[in-house]
């Protein structure tokens, strides 16, 4: 192992063994509540702003006593499933986020690490390309198999050998399948203004999708993914050990490693494949989470849960308020929204020397 | 060789030869496999580039290559190959050498094999220069080059300002970089949404990293510029290993740590911001040709010279396939790194796997 490399790790567990800002499971239960409150509040929010805004009263008398007015219409039609859409899709990318910052315990690892945005963007490119694929819900399951595919592939070259899949090596493979294909994705497309410009729309990332086809052909595979990861929190806890310790502690760290690959598969693929690359969700939210409650990996993954949607909704809130009447795409607000935030944590927290 | 030799100091069963020059005066512990390695892949790379300037639409047979090169060919040869080929592939061999310097300081200040220029904002920033410049105004090869340095350099100061507070520690630099960029990153997507399809991928070309086009009248200034960094960078590989062993035990070896990673990074930035002024982002060479060395010369950490011989390696041999690879299509010779330079890594990966 590299000292380089070594060190990094280091680095990452005084990082993590931090306490943070909440220090009893009281306080950082009623961080949560406060945590579930703003989540509230933005649900409701993304119901009743847009292009044409919508008095709150009117937003529960569509939901609950529904007429067949204008109002209500945009209501149930639009509004709800964008909204649906942007609370199970965070959900997942921040989940993720979490699951592969916990077991590459690198704190610049998001789940492109594991080459899902590359895998997805490289197949979609692929339908556009090869198979003149147009239309929004037939990128759905290429994305998906894109994200699928990769990440199994990544995974085998980085357990290949004796020594398994260790975080740096997962890691170092992850960039290196990434960077292949999107190389070839950018070879393609930048030679085929059609396919580019399919592209750079896709590639923006949205949340926009007619009825809810979209959100329920993903729901069971984000389902399954978030229930492995709230049963893989505390062995992930010995994880930040380190292997040998891990393993001494009696956790099994080959299948651990297994089931958070597989659980960031299916929710980084998943939502990727419903809402196009949206980053910086992933890489985020679960250290604004490791700020408040600390290292234990099962309080990080609750915050995680609640506070990626509220980053994702506002965001895309945000983006249907700057424009008007025009629209931002999400997965161009979410930086602006949540690197302000992120920075000002890192001003302020003290963090331990290098 | 025992492990404690008195002449060679602690090997560690590596082979060490110390040098002496002016009596003493002047010495060096040199690794004898580091050393051949690096003049390995120094090798690889000429003849790399020699194939390069012999291959094209006219092809020129080898011997006159060489010939062209010491000044002995004459007209149609001599034309192509040195007032042609030449600056490009020249380009490309120091273009590399200089990601690979600024990649390994990088990662040895980050002591993450994530680190990065990317990570301090610098490619991101450079980007939104390049396309405001593309996008709004329309420039000329200058124009980009100096909206790219303008961009890359402001972004670079911001985070460092960003991350100071009392000193600027590893942690909070790859968390406030990671911010910024992210945040460039999406106003880039932006305004490649917002901009004409023929003005969107000329941009992304440019974004891409390419050499394509590129003459004696962009070599020039480059070369010079490079050969006074990195002199610079090679005076601080001392301290920036003893940097790798944290800041008390730096300190405790006469390093003045705040102020020797300001340099390093100063340096990094500088040798970044040559290449992507020059040629435009080029991908995946900072990032892949330090952890490649690394692997092929066995050493502990990163080191400076063997990521520039893999730097200018990897850069001339994507720049020939870039070339070559679908001729008359010239492909921007950053697609090509990051093709390349991933397969290849994983083959290592691969290799290193069975090996245990």
């Amino acid at each position: 192992m590299s000292t380089a490399v070594a060190t990094s790790r280091d680095l990452a567990r005084q990082e993590e063994k931090r306490p943070g800002v909440a220090q009893s499971n009281a306080t950082r239960f009623g961080w949560l509540l406060v945590a579930i409150a703003v989540l509230v509040m933005v649900l409701i929010a993304s119901v009743a702003i847009g292009s044409k805004d919508i008095a709150v009263g009117t937003v529960f008398d569509a939901l609950f006593a529904y007429n067949d007015s204008d109002d209500h219409a945009i209501i149930q039609a639009l509004r709800v499933p964008r909204t649906l859409m942007g609370l199970v899709v965070g959900a997942a990318l921040g989940m993720s986020g979490a699951l592969i910052q916990a077991l590459t315990r690198n704190p610049l690892a998001d789940p492109g690490i594991l080459g899902v945005n590359a895998g997805a963007a490289f197949f979609v490119v692929l339908a556009v390309g090869l198979f003149g694929i147009t239309t929004v819900q037939g990128y759905v399951w290429f994305a998906f198999l894109g994200a699928i595919v990769t990440t199994v592939v990544v995974y085998g070259v980085g357990s290949a050998g004796r020594a398994g899949a260790t975080p740096v090596r997962l890691t170092l493979a992850g960039v290196a399948i990434g960077a292949v294909l999107s190389g070839i994705s950018s070879g393609i497309t930048l030679l085929n203004p059609a396919i580019f410009d399919r592209m750079r729309q896709w590639g923006a990332g949205s949340l926009v999708a007619p009825g809810y086809e979209t959100l329920w052909a993903v729901l069971p595979f984000i389902a399954v993914g978030l229930v492995i990861a709230m049963l893989v929190a505390r062995p992930l806890n010995a994880v930040a050990l380190g292997d040998d310790l891990a393993a001494a502690l009696g956790a099994n760290m080959g299948r651990t490693r297994t089931l958070v690959v597989i659980a960031t598969t299916l929710l980084a693929g998943a939502s990727t494949a419903a809402a196009g690359p949206i980053g910086f969700v992933g890489l985020m939210v679960p250290h604004v989470a490791r700020w408040i409650v600390g290292p234990d990996q099962r309080w990080i993954f609750l915050f995680t849960l609640v506070l990626a949607p509220v980053l994702l909704l506002s965001s895309d809130i945000v983006g249907r308020l700057v424009m008007r009447p025009g629209e931002l795409q999400v997965g161009i607000v979410t930086a602006f929204v949540g690197a302000p935030v992120l920075i000002a944590l890192a001003r302020r927290r003290k963090v331990s020397g290098l | 060789m025992s492990v404690l030799d008195p002449n060679n100091g602690i090997a560690f069963r590596r082979p060490i030869r110390s040098v002496r020059w002016f009596g003493e005066r002047v010495s060096h512990r040199l690794d004898m496999r580091t050393l051949s390695v690096c003049l390995v892949l120094l090798a690889v790379a000429v003849a790399i580039a020699l194939v390069t300037l012999a291959s094209g639409e006219y092809q020129v047979p080898l011997p006159d290559v060489v010939r062209a090169l010491l000044g002995q060919a004459e007209g149609r040869i001599h034309m192509v190959v040195v007032e042609w080929r030449l600056p490009r592939t020249a380009l490309a061999l120091i273009l590399g050498g200089a990601l690979g310097m600024g990649g390994a300081i990088f990662q040895s200040l980050t002591r993450n094999p994530l680190g990065s220029p990317d990570i301090i904002g610098f490619d991101a920033g450079a980007y939104t220069g390049a396309l405001v410049v593309i996008i709004l105004m329309g420039g000329s090869y200058y124009a980009i080059a100096g909206g790219a340095l303008i961009g890359g350099l402001v972004t670079a100061l911001l985070v460092y300002a960003l991350a100071y507070s009392r000193g600027v520690q590893g942690f909070r630099l790859i968390i406030v970089g990671i911010g910024v960029s992210a945040m460039l990153t999406s106003l880039n997507t932006w305004m490649l949404l917002r901009a004409k399809l023929e003005v969107a991928m000329a941009a992304a070309i440019w974004g891409a990293g390419t050499l394509n086009g590129l003459g004696l009248d962009r070599l020039g200034p480059a070369a010079l510029i490079l050969a006074v960094l990195v002199p610079l960078a090679l005076l601080m590989s001392r301290p920036m290993a003893q940097l790798e062993l944290g800041d008390d035990a730096a300190r405790a070896l006469g390093v003045n740590a705040e102020r020797t990673r300001l340099g390093l990074l100063v340096l990094g930035v500088a040798l970044t911001a040559t290449v992507t002024a020059t040629a435009g982002p080029i991908g995946f060479v900072a990032l892949a040709a330090p952890q490649l060395a690394r692997r092929i010369t066995g050493t502990a950490g990163v080191s400076m010279v063997p990521s520039a011989a893999m730097g200018a390696l990897l850069l001339a041999g994507a720049d020939y396939l870039a070339q070559r690879a679908f001729a008359p299509t010239q492909l921007p010779v950053g697609i090509v790194t990051v093709s390349l330079g991933g397969v290849y890594f994983v083959w290592l990966l691969l290799r290193e796997a069975r090996r245990q």
